[in-house]
């Protein structure tokens, strides 16, 4: 179960997906819209994704979690468009035989996730409005594919 | 040939569109079209860094482009 969704994000649904007879352990992580970024008071955020890709990329670290941890199986859900404060912006269910293959094939998802999938996140805030990831210092030019552009987000 | 660019959040913003067709040379590969973007887009050369992605793949600099290519151009990603 991997998709980009313009919905709420349901739970329950990478729960179902993920459930496994065999596994004694699902670990999911929840990304959830905070209210402040760097001192600004934030409104909200809107994302925006370069979806045929951003679906492979989501495909690929999907693999190469399940490659790298003896896991049963892995939901990616990254919703789009207007997420207001407080809620899911990204889900991730990882279920395995044992708890630290989950907890370490979660972190791995989400890690990878931030710093390769084409998805952006705008913040709206009092006075104005930024895309996270603008912001630093750059040097113009490319990006070697195996250095992906990433940015640390707004939340932890 | 013709090839399909697009453009994502700051740089779509920024160019005021999302999706065009460009005409290039054939034995253009991703630095000649950027090259090329830049005359119509000056603001390409002052944005900080960015990734380019050739059919849905992240491509460097040398990757030779084809007729009908898409090629998006990615700022630093940010989801999450």
């Amino acid at each position: 179960m991997i998709r980009l969704t313009d919905q709420p994000i349901v739970i329950d649904d990478l729960l179902k997906a993920v459930a496994n007879p065999a596994a004694g352990a699902i670990v999911l992580f929840i990304g959830t819209t905070r209210d402040h970024n760097q001192g600004r008071r934030v409104e909200r955020l809107e994302y925006e994704a370069y979806a045929g890709m951003a679906g492979k990329e989501i495909d690929a670290i999907a693999a190469e979690a399940a490659s790298r941890w003896p896991i049963a199986a892995v939901a990616i859900v990254h919703r789009t468009g207007v997420v207001p404060i407080g809620m899911a912006s990204v889900a991730i269910a990882v279920s395995a035989a044992h708890r630290a293959a989950a907890f370490e094939a979660a972190r791995f998802t989400i890690d990878r996730l931030k710093e390769t999938v084409p998805i952006w996140k705008k913040e709206f805030f009092e006075g104005g409005a930024i895309w996270i990831g603008d912001q630093c210092g750059r040097e113009g030019g490319f990006v070697d594919p195996a250095l992906a552009p990433g940015e640390p987000g707004t939340k932890g | 040939m013709k090839v399909r660019v697009l453009l994502f959040a700051s740089l779509r913003e920024r160019a005021g569109r999302s999706r065009f067709e460009v005409e290039v040379e054939a034995d253009c590969r991703v630095e000649g079209l950027l090259r090329q973007l830049e005359n119509d887009m000056p603001f390409l050369r002052e944005v900080g860094r960015f990734a380019v992605a050739v059919n849905e793949d992240y491509a460097g600099p040398e990757r030779p482009l084809r007729e009908n290519d898409e090629i998006a151009l990615i700022p630093p990603v940010s989801g999450g």
